[in-house]
C-alpha cells in the first residue's frame, strides 16, 4: 500500500513538474506565458490523437511534444515579433487552447486510449520494497528527474543558461552585449511550450488514459503558481510539486481513513501549503528580489 | 485566478455565441456544468437537448443553444442573464450550483420559461425544476456491490454535499446493507463535479485502502478506468462506460432527459407551459440501468429483481425501519420517505461510516 501511495504521488507531481520547469525557463528569460493550460490541453490532445491513430503511445508522447512547442510558437510571434501584452495574449493562449482542443479532439471523446508501458527491467523491478519505485515506474516519470537536473545544470553551470539569465535580467544589456534578445527567448518560449505539451501528453496517454474536454482541469494554473513558489530555482519546483501532489493525494488517504476532518478543509491543503510556503519565501525580500527575473513580462522592442 | 479566468471564458463564451437569425419556433438555451464532452453527466443532458430538437423537427423549428462548463455561483448568473437577453423562450440551467443565479434572472424575465434541475427552489411562477428519482439506481447499485464484494468494504467516490449526493450515498448504504448489514462504505469527497486526474486518484487511494467496488457521483470516466486497471468492479455514472471497462463494469445509471425536454420546449411552443416540479425515476424511464455484466447471474437476477419492484412501485428505497447515523429513528417500520424530506436531505442513515461535511 505506501509503495502505491508513493507511485500515486509522483503520478499526480510529475506533469506539474514539467509544465512548471518548462516555465521556469520561459520566465528566466524574462517572458510571461500564462497558456501553460492551453498548450497543456493541446498536448493532451494531440497526444492522444497521435497515439490512437497510430497505436504508438511513443508517437503519441512526441505529437504532444510537438503540438506544445508549436503552440507556444503562436504566442512567441505575438508577443515576440508583435510586441502585444503578454498577459493577454498568455490568457488567450489558454481560452483558445481549451476550446480549440475540445473542437479537434470531438471524435475522440469516450474512446479507450493507448497507454504508456511502466518500465520493466528484470530482478531490479522485482526487489522488494523499492523495486517498484525505484525501477518500475513511468518512463517521463524518469524523464522529469533529468529534465529537473538537467535544467538546474543549463541555467547555472553553463554559459548559454547565463546568457539566458541574462536576457531575463535586463535585456536592455544584453541586447548591448550583442546578445539575439528575441531568439533566445523565442527558443526558451517554445522549450516551455514542449514541456507544457509533454506534461498535457503524460495527462491523456498515461495519467488517465483517455481523451476529455478540459481533462487538464487547471493543472496549468497550479504549474504557473510553483514556478512562483520556487522562486525561480528549480530544484524547489520539484519539491513544490512533489509536496503539492502529496498534500492532494494525502488528504484522499486521510477521507478514506475516516480521519474526521472537515473533507473541504482537505481540498483545500494543497493551496494552503502552497500559501504558506509562498509567505515564508517571501519574507525575505531582498533574497525574492535576487532570484526574481528582473525583466520578467517587459516588453522588448530592440533599438537599431 | 482561476476562479476570474473561468468567468472571462464564460464571457467569451456568452460573446461567441452570437444570434443565428434563424427563423425557428422556439429557441430552446441550456447551460452546463461541464464540458459536453465529459461523457457523463452533461454529455447526457446535451444528448437530450439534441435528442428534443430532432423530435421537434430539428433545426428549422427549435434552435438550439448552450454554454459549456460554466462555473457554479455568481458567474452563472451572468451567463444565464445573457442568455435571456439573447432570446432564449426557455432555458435549462443544469446543476445544482445555479439554483440561486436561475431564480434571479427568472425574476427580471417573467415572459421566458427556466426550468432548474436538481434544485428546490421556485421562486417565480416561471421557474421550474425538474429532477430524476437516481437514488433508486444506487439503492440497486448497493444491492449489487454487497452481493460481489469479497472485502465487504466499497468506496464511494462523492463530488459536493448536496441533498442530491447525501441521497445517493443513503440509497446505496441502503441497498447495501439489505444484503450484507455489516457492509462498510468509505466515502471520499473529490470536492469537484470534473477532474479526471483527481477523480483517478481518488479512486486510487479508495483502492489502496482494500475496497473492491467503487461507485463514483463525479463526472469523469477517469475512476472505472483506474479500476480496471486494479482490476476490481466499477459502477458507471450518468452514461453507459462500459467501453471504458469491459470487465469492470457492473450497470451504470443513464440518466435520460430527451423526453422531459421534448415535453417540456413542445408545451412552450405551444403555449401550454406551466410550473411543475418533476421527480420521476425508473418507472418513467427517467432513470435508467445499463445491462447488467460482469457479475454471476444470482446476482443479475437479484437486481433485476429490485429494479422491477422499484419500478412497479411495489418498493420504495426509503423504506422504514431507518435509522438515522446517530443511531435516532428516522423511518418506523414500513413508512416510506417523504419526497420534501429526500430532496433536501442532509444526514446520514445508519451505518454510513464518514462524517457529513456541514
Amino acid at each position: 500500500m505506501f509503495e502505491q501511495i508513493i507511485i500515486t504521488i509522483a503520478t499526480a507531481a510529475t506533469p506539474l513538474l514539467i509544465a512548471a520547469i518548462g516555465e521556469l525557463v520561459v520566465e528566466r528569460s524574462g517572458v510571461l506565458n500564462l497558456g501553460v493550460e492551453g498548450m497543456m490541453i493541446m498536448g493532451a490532445v494531440a497526444g492522444f490523437a497521435a497515439a490512437f491513430t497510430t497505436g504508438s503511445p511513443w508517437l503519441g508522447l512526441a505529437a504532444a511534444i510537438c503540438a506544445g512547442a508549436l503552440f507556444s510558437l503562436l504566442f512567441a510571434f505575438l508577443t515576440l515579433t508583435l510586441v502585444t501584452n503578454q498577459v493577454a495574449t498568455g490568457l488567450a493562449l489558454t481560452l483558445l487552447g481549451l476550446g480549440l482542443s475540445g473542437m479537434l479532439g470531438e471524435t475522440f471523446t469516450g474512446q479507450p486510449g493507448v497507454k504508456l508501458p511502466l518500465i520493466y527491467i528484470p530482478v531490479l523491478t522485482e526487489l522488494p520494497l523499492v523495486g517498484r519505485l525505484l525501477f518500475g515506474q513511468d518512463p517521463v516519470f524518469y524523464l522529469s528527474l533529468l529534465l529537473t537536473g538537467a535544467v538546474a545544470w543549463f541555467l547555472f553551470r553553463t554559459r548559454a543558461g547565463l546568457t539566458l539569465r541574462s536576457v531575463g535580467d535586463n535585456h536592455g544589456s544584453a541586447h548591448a552585449l550583442g546578445i539575439n534578445v528575441i531568439r533566445i527567448r523565442y527558443l526558451a518560449v517554445m522549450f516551455g511550450g514542449a514541456c507544457a505539451g509533454a506534461a498535457g501528453g503524460y495527462l491523456s496517454l498515461l495519467y488517465t488514459t483517455q481523451w476529455i474536454e478540459s481533462m487538464t482541469a487547471g493543472r496549468g494554473w497550479i504549474a504557473l503558481a510553483l514556478v512562483v513558489f520556487a522562486s525561480w530555482r528549480p530544484w524547489r519546483v520539484l519539491a513544490g510539486a512533489y509536496l503539492f501532489g502529496a498534500v492532494s493525494i494525502g488528504q484522499l488517504h486521510a477521507q478514506a481513513l475516516g480521519i474526521k476532518i472537515p473533507s473541504q478543509f482537505l481540498s483545500a491543503l494543497p493551496y494552503l501549503a502552497t500559501i504558506v510556503v509562498l509567505v515564508l519565501i517571501s519574507r525575505n525580500r531582498r533574497l525574492t528580489m535576487i532570484n526574481t527575473p528582473a525583466s520578467l513580462g517587459r516588453p522588448f522592442v530592440p533599438d537599431r | 485566478m482561476k476562479k476570474s479566468l473561468l468567468s472571462i471564458a464564460a464571457a467569451a463564451a456568452v460573446l461567441s455565441l452570437g444570434t443565428f437569425a434563424a427563423e425557428a419556433k422556439v429557441k430552446a438555451c441550456f447551460v452546463y456544468v461541464g464540458p459536453i464532452g465529459d461523457f457523463g453527466w452533461t454529455y447526457q443532458h446535451h444528448q437530450g437537448a439534441l435528442e428534443m430538437q430532432e423530435a421537434l423537427g430539428g433545426e428549422s423549428e427549435v434552435e438550439l443553444a448552450y454554454l459549456e462548463s460554466v462555473p457554479e455561483g455568481a458567474d452563472a448568473e451572468r451567463a444565464i442573464e445573457r442568455f435571456a437577453r439573447s432570446g432564449c423562450n426557455i432555458i435549462f440551467t443544469t446543476s445544482f450550483g445555479y439554483m440561486d443565479a436561475t431564480n434571479a434572472v427568472a425574476g427580471k424575465f417573467p415572459d421566458i420559461k427556466f426550468e432548474h434541475a436538481t434544485g428546490y427552489k421556485r421562486e417565480h411562477p416561471n421557474v421550474s425544476t425538474y429532477n430524476s428519482r437516481f437514488h433508486e439506481g444506487r439503492y440497486v447499485q448497493g444491492v449489487i456491490a454487497a452481493s460481489i464484494s469479497e472485502a465487504g468494504v466499497a468506496g464511494y467516490i462523492a463530488s459536493f454535499p448536496i441533498p442530491e449526493v447525501v441521497m445517493g450515498i443513503n440509497a446505496f448504504v441502503l441497498g447495501a446493507q439489505s444484503v450484507n448489514p455489516d457492509f462498510k462504505v468509505k466515502v471520499v469527497w473529490a470536492n469537484t463535479w470534473f477532474d479526471p486526474g483527481k477523480e483517478a486518484d481518488a479512486a486510487k487511494a479508495l483502492i489502496d485502502q482494500g475496497v473492491d467496488v467503487i461507485t463514483q457521483h463525479t463526472d469523469s470516466t477517469a475512476p472505472m478506468q483506474v479500476a480496471a486497471e486494479r482490476g476490481i468492479k466499477a459502477f458507471g455514472q450518468a452514461s453507459d462506460m462500459i467501453k471504458f471497462g469491459p470487465e469492470t463494469q457492473l450497470t451504470s445509471i443513464i440518466d435520460d432527459w430527451g423526453h422531459y425536454y421534448t415535453e417540456r420546449v413542445k408545451a412552450v411552443i405551444d403555449g401550454t407551459w406551466e410550473q411543475v416540479d418533476v421527480w420521476e425515476g425508473m418507472a418513467e424511464e427517467h432513470v435508467v440501468m445499463a445491462e447488467y455484466t460482469n457479475m454471476p447471474d444470482d446476482v443479475k437476477a437479484k437486481a433485476a429483481d429490485i429494479e422491477a419492484k422499484i419500478k412497479s412501485g411495489e418498493f420504495d428505497p426509503f423504506t422504514g425501519p431507518v435509522n438515522k447515523q446517530d443511531g435516532s429513528a428516522w423511518l418506523a417500520e414500513g413508512e416510506v420517505a417523504e419526497a420534501g424530506v429526500l430532496l433536501g436531505m442532509n444526514f446520514y442513515v445508519e451505518g454510513v461510516d464518514d462524517q457529513l461535511p456541514q
